[in-house]
């Protein structure tokens, strides 16, 4: 079951730490902020669960691909 | 200024075929706002309050297939019924905050026909079982907040009630006529957008379902009600009926607020406008919006679905005409430096990415650019859209990437570094 | 006599990590990475370190309590000023354990509070490091011991550079020209206190300790305090 990231444009101050924690999905773009390259298939998940928790500024979420509200993981 | 005097410009055959005077009634020769007295001998007394049948407005909204006209183009009877579905309380928000400095039509209708516009909010908040109409206007236009001020008491001295009139000045930045903007600002915060969820359908002004409308949608609901959807159809096309006020400003003979039939072919509002033919350049949209030589959108229709295959949009109806022989780039490279400025600054992507491209376009206008600039331009551009809590990066980034597509030759020579002689 | 010994030891290796963990949760309101150094790290070390911390404290307290010597009851430890012994200088380790306790509770339960109420009281960790130093140098006996007070100079080293580093990248305003003031006043306001206060002969007296264990540390130590 895939999951989907979304990141909070508002909240987010560009600290960086998701993608450290998920480079396979999350990269930096030139002014620090985070660019989602796809959805996080089960294998990534646990990884993904650390980012979203890792984000100082909790601007991360995981969501159910599908679309409803899964919350923050 | 509303349009062309009668014994100047384009044949009356041309204006007769595409303006019409519904919301523009008696504007010719205005020389104040219509009072109370002179609305109703225009338009009719207000229709009777079916309190019974609140859903009575709201099928007529859709069987006229009216769709909001601030911009967004969304069917009005949708957002209704979503209001009008949620429990409690809700709450009408009439937006005439028209921050988008190409358009003057919102301004031209408050200032000349207040009680239209809020028939149809007191109509719609009836409809979506509101309480309270927020009437938000831009805090630098003192005239317009006198108008507004002076027509809400003239209703409250007729017994017009029932629900609450309130206007309010807000702040006069760009973002600040973005919904959630103006709900923000309502609720005792800054007059910049939020993320969504909750919509303001859901949750807005003090936690209530709010409806937000632009003014004009709302002066179309008043008549809607009088005269009913079949007659809202009479005019404009299949696809986009009734009629929508348009800006339209730049290289043409007169300029200004007109009322068009939806649909209405391009070229035949330039040419009502008195336009100059069809070598020049048209921004269409406003600010936000796509530039394209004028001799390729002539004959396409002024509409949402009309236009979309050009990859543009009517927007709040603004037309803005480039003469022949102007450099576009500069043009455009001076409407990005604003709205890079105009940003909430509250998301990164459009806090750092706007400013930066306008600085990049800023170069490839004056001609001197700093190493491959069209690259780094059309690498920036594809980054920045879609990644803010609102529209506003999105709509600079179309508008900037338009140009580079209109005005490609030109492109090339000022990457190169020759600029237009005027760029300078 | 153990219990003193370890209680002194579990204070002076939770300041030093108090400290530690202050700079590095600097470093990361700086965005600051190093190779070898990458944020996740700078964030994780901050945060492990607290916890640390927390344990080392928890165990100084109850080391505290425990040996009798001293007259410390449980309820000094999380009320102020409440202590026979020393109160106002105990009190103010208390105050500093209360703070510590108030920034880890709100950091642990982030997802249920307002971003602004977390921000706010994780603040209280700038007032945290400073009440901690002061109580150390009140209430410890060992203030006056040269190489307690080379520690104590490094930390306070450490803290200050952190901080006169990161406000180098602040905008200027009146936030930072405050906060510039504080940096320059608290250093010299310690090193003022340390020179009238411990290293002055009777400190132990002036502090605070009761009669009787003065009595019996004189007779114990022959004259030493």
């Amino acid at each position: 079951m895939r999951q989907r990231l979304h990141w909070d444009p508002i909240a987010c101050t560009g600290h960086g730490l998701c993608a450290d924690l998920l480079p396979e999905r999350i990269e930096l773009d030139e002014w620090g902020y985070p660019v989602i390259l796809g959805d996080v298939p089960p294998g990534l998940a646990r990884h993904a669960r650390r980012a979203v928790r890792a984000c100082p500024a909790l601007a991360l979420r995981l969501q159910q691909a599908d679309g409803d509200h899964g919350g923050r993981a | 200024m509303t349009g062309p005097q009668r014994d100047q410009g384009p044949p009356g055959w041309l204006r007769r075929r595409i303006t019409h005077r519904r919301l523009t009634a008696g504007w010719q020769n205005a020389t104040r706002p219509a009072g109370l007295r002179e609305h109703y001998d225009r338009y009719g007394p207000l229709p009777p309050d079916r309190q019974q049948c609140p859903q009575a407005l709201v099928d007529a909204v859709a069987a006229a297939r009216l769709t909001g006209r601030g911009g967004a183009g969304f069917p009005t009877a949708t957002k209704m019924r979503a209001v009008a579905e949620r429990r409690g309380p809700a709450v009408l928000v009439a937006n005439g905050v028209e921050s988008e400095p190409a358009s003057r039509k919102d301004q031209a209708l408050l200032s000349r026909a207040p009680h239209l516009v809020l028939d149809g909010a007191l109509l719609a908040a009836r409809a979506v079982g509101a309480d309270v109409i927020h009437v938000c206007l831009d805090q630098t236009r003192d005239q317009q907040a006198g108008i507004m001020l002076r027509a809400i008491s003239e209703r409250q001295r007729a017994g017009l009630g029932g629900v609450a009139m309130l206007a309010h000045g807000l702040p006069s930045r760009y973002v600040a006529s973005e919904e959630t903007a103006m709900i923000r600002w309502l609720n005792g915060g800054e007059a910049i957008p939020t993320t969504v969820p909750p919509r303001p359908f859901e949750r807005g002004v003090g936690g209530r379902p709010t409806l937000v409308d632009n003014v004009e949608t709302l002066a179309h609901v008043a008549l809607i009600a009088r005269y009913g959807p079949d007659w809202f159809g009479q005019v404009g096309d299949a696809g986009t009926p009734g009629t929508m006020l348009i800006t339209v400003s730049g290289a043409v003979g007169y300029p200004g607020v007109y009322e068009i039939g939806a649909g209405s072919r391009l070229g035949d509002v330039l040419a009502l406008c008195g336009g100059n033919g069809e070598d020049g350049a048209v921004l269409i949209g406003g600010y936000f919006g796509t530039w394209h030589a004028t001799r390729d959108v002539a004959c396409l229709p002024l509409s949402a679905p009309g236009l979309r295959d050009a990859g543009a949009s009517p927007g709040a109806g603004v037309i803005s005409a480039l003469p022949a022989g102007r450099c576009g780039l500069a043009e455009a490279a001076r409407i990005l430096g604003f709205l890079a400025g105009q940003g909430a600054r509250q998301c990164g992507p459009c806090m750092f990415g706007l400013p930066a491209v306008a600085s990049d376009f800023a170069q490839l206008a004056d001609g001197r650019p700093d190493g491959d600039v069209l690259k780094r331009l059309h690498r920036r551009l594809g980054a920045i859209g879609g990644r803010g809590a609102c529209r506003h990066p999105d709509g600079a980034v179309r508008m900037a990437a338009s140009a580079l597509a209109a005005f490609a030759p030109d492109a090339s020579a000022h990457a190169a570094g020759h600029p237009c002689v005027e760029a300078r | 006599m153990a219990l003193w010994y370890a209680t002194r030891a579990f204070g002076v290796v939770a300041l030093m990590l108090l400290t530690a963990t202050v700079i590095l949760g600097i470093a990361g309101t700086a965005r600051f990475a190093a190779p070898g150094l990458p944020r996740v790290v700078t964030a994780g070390l901050h945060r492990n370190l607290s916890l640390l911390v927390l344990a080392l404290v928890a165990l100084h307290v109850l080391t505290t309590i425990a040996d009798g010597y001293a007259p410390i009851g449980f309820a000094s430890a999380v009320v102020p000023f409440d202590s026979a012994y020393r109160g106002l200088w105990l009190g103010l380790g208390t105050v500093a354990f209360d703070m510590l306790l108030a920034v880890a509770l709100t950091s642990l339960l982030r997802d249920r509070l307002s971003y602004r109420a977390w921000r706010y009281v994780h603040w209280l960790a700038y007032a945290c490091w400073p009440v901690a130093l002061w109580h150390s140098l009140g209430t410890g006996t060992d203030s006056k011991v040269p190489w307690l007070l080379a520690i104590d100079a490094v930390c306070v080293a450490g803290v200050a550079g952190a901080v006169w580093w990161r406000l180098s990248l602040a905008a200027p305003g009146r936030g930072r020209t405050a906060a510039l003031t504080a940096l320059a006043v608290l250093p010299m306001a310690t090193g003022i206190f340390i020179y009238i206060g411990p290293l002055q002969p009777h400190w132990a007296e002036r502090a605070g300790t009761p009669p009787v264990i003065l009595h019996s540390r004189a007779v114990r130590a022959g004259g030493r305090k």
